[in-house]
């Protein structure tokens, strides 16, 4: 094998010469975090509600959030993205698709990739939620109500808090495969780290470098993530449940 | 204005699209053998006394799901065949590409069937290798006529739903240039203009699929549930 490796490409002025290599892959990562973070915050908060919904005893709530949770795990998430990026602004009214048509075509990938991993997130943070919620014996909330409680009390102040606790070991690693969906957004273009890592094969001719350099990025995003994640997962953690102390 | 549709251009390119679902039920059918098969052998390698193989088979598995499955075909569909190439002096023409990028879905889709697999294993009684191996049977007769029948039973759900999951999978082998279904369906929408269309109805098509399927499996295992 006559390949001729070369580390010291990442500190090398790109080719339009804005900044080196190096700083691409970072404007990559940051991009990926980004996304991902933001997306992430979304899909807590709509996952929650969704999940809360399937529980609820109104027949009609608990079906719209089933369609809802149906909807966006059976559809690939690469078709899912195309529909957001492509065919939404078609859809919606003229004035807001032309509205964001003529945006910062960044800005467009960007808010695309987000809603798109925002709501395919939610579905399974909603899967989460409700089996959390059922998870737990029926006194609680038969206990909830009997002292007066309102439904959404109850759930507020007694089961919600209970269930995230619960749930958290299967929500990190949601939250892990956020990071690993948000490469799929380099489809449309978006600049994240997978996409860096394409175009530095493009534009340096090193492709060994770039895209071992794009794994560990990858594999040092989980190890944080996961070391992050363990530490909170020990502090909420419930006496007397599963793995609790 | 509200956009108007125009699906007439979908008629006319349902054999292309079937060409390519015939596609991704390849991928998905290899990737899914591939994945039990190896998959398996990884969790025995995984759950076995000798360090080295244990070792091996965490660090694939942790390899391979910390990495994403669009990385994962790149490096196969871009670095891989070069590689290959390289090594054995390959005439440049020679085009591994596409076979290059499928050995990748398998192998990606291995670590996930494997941790699958590595649970059913443990949730057979431990109880029932010493009494194998009581009876003097060796580990691999205790393995394949004991354990495994019982671990793959306990471990059908899971495995179909990862089916599933896979077979959604598939459409990023568009990232390679492979015309599966949806790379068929993307082009002929951007040939003809109607992205639109021919995006929603790719969608429709894959909730259709998925959604049958997932009812099935939830009816399987209400029926076969182990009392």
């Amino acid at each position: 094998m006559n390949y001729q490796w070369n580390w010291s490409i990442f500190l090398q002025p790109t080719a339009v010469g804005d900044t080196t290599y190096l700083g691409w892959m970072f404007a990559g990562l940051q991009m990926t975090l980004m996304l991902s973070l933001c997306a992430w915050v979304l899909a807590l908060l709509l996952g929650a509600v969704v999940g809360v919904l399937r529980t609820v005893p109104n027949k009609v709530l608990s079906g719209l959030a089933t369609a809802y949770v149906e909807l966006f795990r059976n559809i690939p998430l690469l078709v899912q993205l195309f529909i957001w990026y492509f065919v939404m602004p078609e859809l919606v009214p003229q004035s807001l698709g032309d509205a964001y048509k003529q945006s910062h075509p960044v800005l467009q990938q960007f808010l695309a990739a987000m809603v798109c991993l925002a709501l395919f997130t939610s579905a399974r943070v909603a899967e989460q939620v409700r089996s959390g919620i059922n998870s737990l014996p029926k006194g609680q909330k038969n206990a909830g109500l009997a002292l007066g409680f309102t439904l959404p009390q109850v759930y507020r102040h007694v089961l919600l808090p209970m269930a995230f606790r619960l749930i958290m070991p299967p929500l990190t690693s949601e939250f892990l495969n956020i990071f690993k969906n948000s490469a799929v957004c380099s489809t449309i273009g978006l600049l994240e780290l997978a996409a860096q890592g394409r175009q530095l094969v493009d534009y340096t001719a090193q492709p060994y470098e770039s895209f071992i350099a794009v794994t560990i990025a990858y594999v040092a995003i989980n190890v944080v993530v996961m070391t992050l994640m363990k530490k909170l997962e020990d502090k909420v953690r419930v006496p007397g449940y599963m793995g609790g102390k | 204005m509200v956009y108007e549709f125009d699906w007439s251009s979908i008629p006319g390119a349902l054999p292309i699209l079937w060409d390519g679902m015939a596609v991704s039920l390849e991928i998905t059918l290899i990737a899914i053998v591939v994945g039990i098969v190896w998959g398996t052998l990884l969790a025995m390698m995984r759950l076995s006394s000798i360090k080295p193989l244990s070792l091996f088979a965490a660090g694939y598995v942790n390899l391979f799901r910390a990495v994403p499955l669009v990385m994962v075909l790149l490096w196969f569909f871009l670095i891989v065949p070069r590689f290959i190439a390289d090594l054995f002096g390959l005439p440049p023409n020679t085009d591994l590409r596409l076979a290059s990028a499928m050995i990748g879905f398998a192998l990606f889709e291995s670590a996930y069937y494997s941790e699958i697999i590595r649970a059913g294993i443990q949730s057979v009684p431990k109880g029932q290798m010493a009494a194998c191996q009581a009876l003097g049977m060796t580990y691999g007769q205790a393995m394949r006529l004991v354990i495994l029948p019982q671990a793959f039973r306990n471990m059908v759900p899971l495995l179909l739903t990862q089916a599933i999951i896979l077979f959604q999978d598939t459409s990023l082998v568009y990232v390679s240039a492979l015309a599966d279904f949806f790379g068929s369906a993307y082009k002929v929408g951007d040939r003809d203009g109607r992205l639109v269309e021919l995006l929603l109805f790719a969608g429709l098509v894959y909730f259709v699929l998925c959604f049958a399927a997932s009812m099935l499996v939830k009816h399987l295992q209400k029926k076969y549930q182990p009392a």
